[in-house]
C-alpha cells in the first residue's frame, strides 16, 4: 500500500510525460461519463415534446421542478426514499461492524481452523448466491416477510467481500504488540476489538460502508422479486415510473435525476476515497 | 497471565463474578480468548448459511419438482425439468443473448480499461480529478442507466439515431433487431465499468517497480516496446481478477436487459425475446408465470455454466499470458 500512496504522489507513471493528446482524449472520455447524466437533467428540465425535435436544445429548459413535483404525485417517492435510507443504513452499519469483527477474528486471533473458514469465504466470493432467489422469496413468504423491509435487509446484514476486505486492512494495521499489552491490563476480547482494532481500521471502514452503502441503493432484482408496489425502494420507484403503456421521458428522467443527484454529490465531496478504496482493493485483492 | 490492577476491569463482567477471585477471572479470561473469535466469525456464516448456501442447493431439490407458486404438494418430476429446459428453444435463445452480451461488453471493456489506464498513468496534471471524471458512471445505479440509455437508444425520437441521420446514415431500430439491441446494452454496460475497471488496472500498473521501466529504457526500449514486454505482462493477475469478476456479473446481467424493453415493464426481453438473457428467463419463469420448479432448473444450469466458465477463464488467461512470455 505505501508503494501505491507513494506512487500516487509522486505521480510515477509507466509512460513517461503525458502529451497534449493525453489531455484530449482523457477530455473526451470524461464528458462521455457525464454526457447521460446531464441528458438526463435535460430532458427533465423541459418536455417530452423536445424529443421529438430532430436537434434536440443543449441548453437545460425551466420545468425541471414542475417534473420532479410530478415524480412525487405519480409513484411514493418520499415512502421510497425512506426505505431505501433505511435498508442501505442499516445493511451498511451491519455490515462494517461484522466485517471489522470477523476480520480482526481473522488477521488477529488465533483459533482451530481459522485458515480453512477464511479460504471458505475467498471461495464464497465467486459463488453467484444471487440465483438462489427462489428458495429463499419461498422462505421470506413462508416467514411472512414478503413486501417488508426486513426481507431486503437480512440477506445482507453482512457480505464475504467485506469480511475479506477488513481481515486484509486490519493484518498491517494493527500490531500485535498494542494487542497484547491490552491483553496484560485485562481487557477482554470485546474491549481489544472496539478500543484498540476499531480505530486503528477505521480508514478501511469507511470505504466498506462508501461501497455497501452503494450497492445496497442501487440494488434491483431481489427487492423488485419481494417488495410490492406500494412499499418500494427508490430503484423500483423508478422502475414503476417507467412501466406505463406511454413513458413520459421527462417524468421518468426527472426520477432518475432526482435519484441519481445524492449520490453524485457523494461521488463529488467523497471522489478521492472512492478511487482510493477501488485502487487499494484491486493491490489487496 | 498477570493481572495489573490499575486497569479498570470491564463493567460486563464485573457482574459475572461478584468476588473477584483471580481463579475465576483467569477461567472466564480464558474462555473469552477460546470463544470469541468464533463468536466474531459467526454473523458471516450464520447469514450466508440461510441466504445463501441453504437457498442455492434448496434450489436444486426444488428443480425436481413440478412446483408452482403457491402449491401445497408439489409432485416429484426427476429430472424433467432439465429433459424440458435442454429442449427449451427460448432457453437456448436466452443464453447465446448472455453470452453475445457479455463478450459484446466485456472484450471491448477490458482493451478500453487498460488504455485509459496507461493514460491516466502519465503524469497528468490534477490525477485525483481524472480519476474520478472517468469513475463517474459507476454513480448512476443500474436502473437510471437502464432508463436513459433506453430514452438515447429509442427507435423514433432517439438522440442515436438523430445524430445517425445527421450525417447521414439509416436511423437503426435498436430495440427489434437481435444485434443491435445486444450492442446497445454491452454500450450501457461498457459506459458504466470501464472507467471502474481502469482504475484498477491503473493500480496495477502503479505497483509495477519502477526500476523494471527504466532498465527497460535503458535497453532502448520505447515507450509501446515497455507498454507490451514490461507493463502487460505484468498485468496478468490483475486482468484475470477482472474478467473473473465480470464474467460472474456479466453471465447474470438482468437489470439493463430488462429496463430496455421497448414494451416498459416486459419481461420478454423484446418482441420476439432477442436479448432476453438468462437471468431475465428465469424471472419471467419464476415471477410471472410461477413456475418455481423450471425457474429452478435455469438457475442451477446457470449456476454451473458460471463456475465452468470461471474455471476456464482462469486457466484460458493463464495460459495465453504463458505462452505471450516465451
Amino acid at each position: 500500500m505505501t508503494t501505491i500512496h507513494s506512487g500516487l504522489k509522486r505521480g510515477v507513471s509507466a509512460l513517461g510525460k503525458p502529451r497534449r493528446v493525453t489531455y484530449v482524449v482523457l477530455t473526451i472520455f470524461v464528458l462521455g461519463s457525464l454526457f447521460p447524466f446531464y441528458w438526463s437533467f435535460l430532458v427533465a428540465s423541459r418536455d417530452s415534446g423536445m424529443l421529438t425535435e430532430r436537434v434536440p436544445p443543449f441548453l437545460p429548459g425551466g420545468n425541471f421542478f414542475a417534473n420532479a413535483a410530478r415524480v412525487f404525485d405519480t409513484v411514493p417517492f418520499w415512502k421510497a426514499l425512506a426505505n431505501s435510507l433505511i435498508v442501505s443504513g442499516t445493511v451498511t452499519l451491519t455490515t462494517v461492524l461484522f466485517s471489522a469483527l470477523a476480520g480482526f477474528a481473522f488477521a488477529k486471533l488465533r483459533f482451530r481452523g481459522r485458515n480453512g473458514l477464511f479460504v471458505f469465504i475467498v471461495i464464497t466470493l465467486a459463488v453467484p448466491t444471487q440465483l438462489g432467489i427462489i428458495p429463499l422469496f419461498m422462505a421470506m413468504s413462508e416467514f411472512g416477510w414478503a413486501g417488508g423491509l426486513q426481507s431486503v435487509i437480512v440477506p445482507n446484514l453482512v457480505t464475504a467481500f467485506g469480511v475479506f476486505w477488513m481481515r486484509q486492512y486490519t493484518l498491517d494495521a494493527v500490531p500485535y504488540e498494542l494487542i497484547e499489552a491490552a491483553r496484560v491490563d485485562g481487557c477482554s476480547m470485546i474491549r481489544i476489538f472496539w478500543n484498540v482494532c476499531l480505530p486503528a481500521v477505521r480508514p478501511a471502514a469507511a470505504i466498506l460502508a462508501m461501497f455497501t452503502f452503494m450497492t445496497s441503493w442501487n440494488d434491483f432484482l431481489w427487492p423488485l422479486v419481494v417488495l410490492d408496489a406500494g412499499n418500494p425502494t427508490v430503484q423500483l420507484a423508478l422502475e414503476k415510473l417507467q412501466s406505463g403503456y406511454y413513458v413520459d421521458y421527462s417524468l421518468v428522467l426527472a426520477g432518475t435525476t432526482l435519484a441519481t443527484i445524492p449520490i453524485l454529490i457523494v461521488f463529488l465531496l467523497l471522489g478521492r476515497q472512492i478511487v482510493a478504496g477501488i485502487m487499494q482493493g484491486a493491490v489487496k485483492g | 497471565m498477570t493481572v495489573v490492577d490499575k486497569i479498570v476491569p470491564d463493567e460486563e463482567k464485573a457482574g459475572a463474578r461478584t468476588p473477584p477471585r483471580p481463579t475465576l477471572r483467569h477461567r472466564l479470561s480464558r474462555w473469552d480468548v477460546k470463544v470469541s473469535p468464533y463468536l466474531y466469525i459467526a454473523p458471516f456464516f450464520v447469514v450466508f448459511g440461510i441466504v445463501g448456501l441453504f437457498p442455492l442447493l434448496y434450489t436444486a431439490y426444488v428443480s425436481l419438482f413440478s412446483w408452482e407458486a403457491g402449491d401445497d404438494d408439489p409432485s416429484f418430476i426427476g429430472l424433467d425439468n432439465f429433459k424440458e429446459l435442454f429442449a427449451d428453444t427460448q432457453f437456448w435463445n436466452a443464453l447465446e443473448n448472455t453470452v453475445s452480451i457479455f463478450l459484446l461488453s466485456s472484450v471491448p471493456q477490458l482493451i478500453i480499461a487498460v488504455l485509459l489506464a496507461a493514460l491516466l498513468s502519465a503524469r497528468i496534471r490534477g490525477a485525483t480529478g481524472w480519476r474520478v471524471g472517468v469513475l463517474l458512471p459507476y454513480a448512476a445505479s443500474l436502473v437510471a442507466l437502464g432508463i436513459i440509455f433506453a430514452n438515447l437508444f429509442g427507435p423514433k425520437y432517439g438522440l442515436v439515431n438523430g445524430l445517425l441521420q445527421t450525417i447521414g446514415l439509416d436511423p437503426v431500430d435498436w430495440q427489434a433487431g437481435r444485434f443491435s439491441s445486444h450492442v446497445a446494452i454491452a454500450i450501457m454496460v461498457n459506459w458504466r465499468w470501464t472507467g471502474y475497471n481502469a482504475l484498477i488496472v491503473l493500480a496495477a500498473m502503479q505497483a509495477i517497480p519502477k526500476e523494471l521501466h527504466e532498465a527497460a529504457l535503458i535497453d532502448g526500449a520505447g515507450t509501446a516496446r515497455r507498454f507490451f514486454s514490461v507493463t502487460l505482462p505484468l498485468l496478468k493477475p490483475t486482468l484475470i481478477f477482472v474478467t473473473i469478476t465480470s464474467t460472474i456479473g456479466g453471465l447474470q446481467i438482468f437489470t439493463e436487459p430488462k429496463l430496455f424493453d421497448a414494451m416498459p415493464g416486459s419481461n420478454n426481453g423484446g418482441s420476439s425475446n432477442q436479448f432476453q438473457t438468462v437471468t431475465l428467463y428465469l424471472y419471467q419463469t419464476a415471477f410471472e408465470n410461477y413456475e418455481l420448479g423450471y425457474a429452478s432448473a435455469i438457475a442451477w444450469v446457470l449456476f454451473v455454466i458460471i463456475v465452468l466458465i470461471a474455471l476456464v477463464n482462469f486457466f484460458l488467461t493463464g495460459r495465453l499470458t504463458a505462452v505471450k512470455k516465451k
